[in-house]
């Protein structure tokens, strides 16, 4: 029930396409989507494989709740190991693709192998076909979405698919769905490259019921949806200003990575934040912002539709930028504009489109293109490595002109399409590269929001905020308030974090409704959906079992204690101004116990005891 | 006193939770496919717009059926498909001009709104008071209103909010 227990199979190397049912004994210890996929991936795949070769396999996933009228129940996650990483990736996305796979009636899609020529798949209900790809390979997501439309006379199909940079190796490449919603990080489209695979193309009809107390669903997900209405956060703020509510709250506490984190406030953050997003601009007197949109089911809409200045150098005499389209949020509004120093939000916002157009991760783009205007600043590189690109902070120019080679595996390009953590290498300064296991830092610095360092250095797939938000409480006090600059308490913060996160990732709901919601919010919609019972503590005993096995194929994947740590800069170089003027993040200070509280031994590895208690 | 379904595109998200209380209320299932209401996506223009049947007092689905299998529910005024009659023939399908009735393939006969029986789910759903079900001769009344506040005081210097403003003011 709320789920379909059916699994597409997709042998992209042989062209066997088979139906087979969701086993059910690990839906009840997995739920659903990140967690389910996950052990699906663990048990099928050795962690030790090339995660670009035909052994790795790609799972596109839906939770129990995507589909229904659940607020915000449109989520589903692209499943796989990481290039980028060589770690479990989990790359979470909205948009409408989700919900349409459980309208057509699967739960999960598993692709294996490697096609011998481009294809995409076509799901119609019951019916999957794969074709050929041959004639969209070389276009862009956009472009690619436009022929497919034409090609299926269906305005009702919806699509996932990957761009340029992806085929051209951009080792942070995303699966974009519905033009301008992504599977972002950790270079899951890339492995969909890796495969030849272009796109997923689905139609469902089928609905999605069966759920387990219909009355019930519907008193706890109207419940659900008055909290979200009634919250500061998730019924003023995300819904008037997106997740850009965050620019200058974060860069007022002194933790706005700028220029390559090499500093913590950016001089510019009030040109490219929200507020600015809606003042006319004086060239065209319109505003960047057009409109606000939601993704599938969800009562909040924190997603930007926007436009840019149609004389505007980026995109003056190229009409295929004027229309509005997927604008920024918080995490590329960073990542393009205060970390590489650029202020000009017309500028983040091409670069931001063209991320979309042909599906890279703004915050791995962004961050690359930061760590290689430090390389070229310090002369590390120079005019002859980035042919004639002149890579300084705060150059709108440079970071237009690196978008576009970076979107088409151009040029320079291809080498910013290696992310922070190779470029860095390639160029004989590691210590330069801001990222935890080869993924680059998301918006917070974790020299003034401490438990943040050990949130990102124990990350599964790398840095990354949506692991364990612990700014939540650090800075807006939710659910309580602790002090950002202290450690202690902060293992334990740490882990709530991560176990309710993972446990939320597995429902089919965005993890953007626990700014109000907490898991006895979620637990009665899980439960009047699916069969079994699924109180909060049984969701928290879930999201612990999910991320424990996680850490599990990171392990038998070859990482290691050694990869749970930080940059030098962010342990040796103290915030240069604001409240934690000075400080260095205290990761050392929190690790030991973190590792203690998580049932794992000083090397960082589940315990016999551990393993038992989640059957792993 | 009659109600209408009041449609403000300005205010909609496309979320689809009224095409998803739509088709639970009229099929026990989450299923946009079946869904009575729709929203568009104007994606290049950042616009949204729910759609659906008006109940036209002079109904050309109704005129145009052969069996008389579209009745008025004298309660509502909604023009509803008495589905035992409903031979699926699609006729009414190509007298409405603007489509909201449509054929099921499963059932094999047509759908369109019925206004729940006096209590659209819709409007129920709708997060943003994007659709309202409200009196059918003042669906212009918030909007009159809108207009109202802005009159100028004293001597007209200034004819008035443009229609965006209008839009921008309702919303919040």
């Amino acid at each position: 029930m709320a789920w379909t227990r059916k699994i597409l199979r997709v042998n992209l190397t042989s062209g066997a396409i088979t139906s087979e049912p969701l086993n059910m004994a690990w839906a009840r210890d997995y739920l659903g989507q990140r967690g389910l996929a996950s052990k699906y991936l663990y048990e099928e795949i050795d962690p030790r494989v090339d995660a670009l070769s035909p052994g790795n396999k790609l799972i596109m996933t839906t939770g129990p709740l995507t589909g229904t009228m659940a607020a915000t129940g449109g989520r589903y996650s692209v499943v796989t190991k990481s290039p980028l990483t060589g770690a479990i990736a989990c790359s979470n996305s909205g948009g409408f693709i989700g919900a349409e796979m459980k309208m057509a009636g699967w739960d999960m899609i598993i692709f294996e192998g490697k096609a011998a020529q481009p294809v995409y798949l076509s799901v119609e209900n019951e019916q999957a076909t794969l074709m050929s790809a041959t004639d969209i390979w070389g276009k862009s997501v956009w472009e690619a979405d436009e022929w497919l439309h034409r090609k299926h006379q269906d305005p009702l199909i919806r699509i996932a698919c990957i761009g340029r940079a992806a085929e051209q190796g951009c080792m942070y490449a995303a699966v974009v769905n519905d033009l301008h919603r992504a599977a972002g990080r950790s270079g899951v489209g890339t492995v969909m490259a890796s495969k030849n695979l272009k796109a997923l193309v689905c139609r469902g009809t089928r609905g999605v019921g069966n759920l387990k107390d219909p009355l019930r669903f519907f008193q706890a997900t109207e419940q659900g949806k008055k909290v979200l209405a009634e919250h500061a956060v998730t019924g003023q703020g995300l819904p008037k200003y997106g997740t850009q509510v965050l620019m200058n709250v974060i860069n007022e506490v002194g933790a706005m990575p700028t220029r390559n984190m090499r500093e913590v406030k950016f001089e510019g953050a009030h040109k490219i934040s929200a507020e600015a997003m809606e003042q006319p601009r004086p060239t065209d007197g319109q505003p960047n912002l057009r409109a606000n949109a939601a993704c599938f089911g969800c009562t909040i809409a924190c997603g930007r539709i926007s436009t840019i200045d149609q004389g505007h150098f980026t995109v003056a005499n190229k009409p295929q930028y004027w229309g509005a389209s997927g604008g920024l949020e918080y995490e590329a509004a960073w990542a393009l504009g205060s970390d590489t120093g650029v202020d000009d939000l017309d500028t983040l916002t091409y670069a931001n489109f063209l991320c979309n157009e042909d599906g890279i991760d703004p915050i791995s783009f962004g961050a690359t293109v930061a760590a290689a205007m430090e390389l070229y600043e310090r002369g590390i590189i120079t005019n002859a490595d980035t042919g004639g690109l002149e890579l300084r902070f705060g150059s709108a120019e440079a970071l237009a002109r690196a978008a576009e080679l970076t979107a088409r595996g151009e040029g320079f390009g291809q080498v910013l399409g290696l992310g922070s953590k190779r470029l860095c290498e390639k160029y004989g300064h590691p210590e330069l590269s801001m990222t935890v296991k080869g993924q680059e830092f998301p918006a917070y610095d974790p020299r003034g929001i401490q438990g943040m360092g050990l949130a990102y250095a124990t990350a599964n797939r790398g840095a990354c905020h949506l692991r364990g938000y612990t700014v939540a409480s650090e800075i807006l006090g939710i659910p309580e308030k602790t002090d950002p600059l202290v450690t202690d308490g902060k293992p334990e913060l740490v882990k709530a974090f991560q176990d309710a996160t993972a446990a939320v990732d597995s429902s089919g709901l965005c993890i953007f409704t626990t700014f109000a919601w907490n898991l006895a919010d979620i637990a009665p919609q899980v439960d009047a959906a699916c069969e079994g019972e699924w109180s909060m503590e049984k969701l928290l005993e879930v999201g612990e079992r999910v991320w424990n096995l996680e850490r599990d194929f990171n392990l038998r994947a070859g990482l290691t204690a050694a990869d749970d740590t930080l940059p030098h800069r962010l342990l040796e170089e103290g915030a240069n101004t604001g409240p934690a003027q000075g400080k260095v993040n205290e990761l050392q200070q929190m690790l030991p116990h973190y590792y203690e509280i998580r049932g794992w031994n000083a090397n960082g590895e589940l315990t016999a005891a551990t393993r038992q208690r989640f059957g792993i | 006193m009659l109600r209408a379904l009041k449609l403000e595109p300005e205010k909609c998200t496309g979320c689809l939770q009224c095409e998803m209380a739509c088709s639970y209320e009229n099929e026990g299932v989450f299923n946009p496919a079946k869904s009575r209401i729709k929203v568009f996506t104007f994606h290049h223009e950042g616009r949204f717009a729910p759609y659906t049947c008006t109940q036209c007092e002079e109904a050309w689905c109704l005129r145009a059926c052969p069996v008389e299998a579209i009745v008025i529910n004298a309660a509502t005024g909604a023009k509803e498909v008495r589905e035992n009659t409903c031979v699926g023939c699609k006729v009414c399908t190509i007298a409405c001009p603007f489509g909201t009735v449509n054929y099921n393939h499963d059932t094999g006969k047509v759908m369109k709104c019925d206004l729940c029986g006096g209590d659209p789910w819709c409007a129920k759903a709708c997060p943003t008071g994007a659709i309202t079900y409200v009196d059918e001769d003042n669906t212009g009344l918030e909007r009159m209103r809108a207009w109202a506040q802005h009159s100028p005081a004293g001597p007209a210097t200034t004819v008035g909010p443009r229609p965006k403003e209008i839009a921008t003011y309702s919303r919040s």
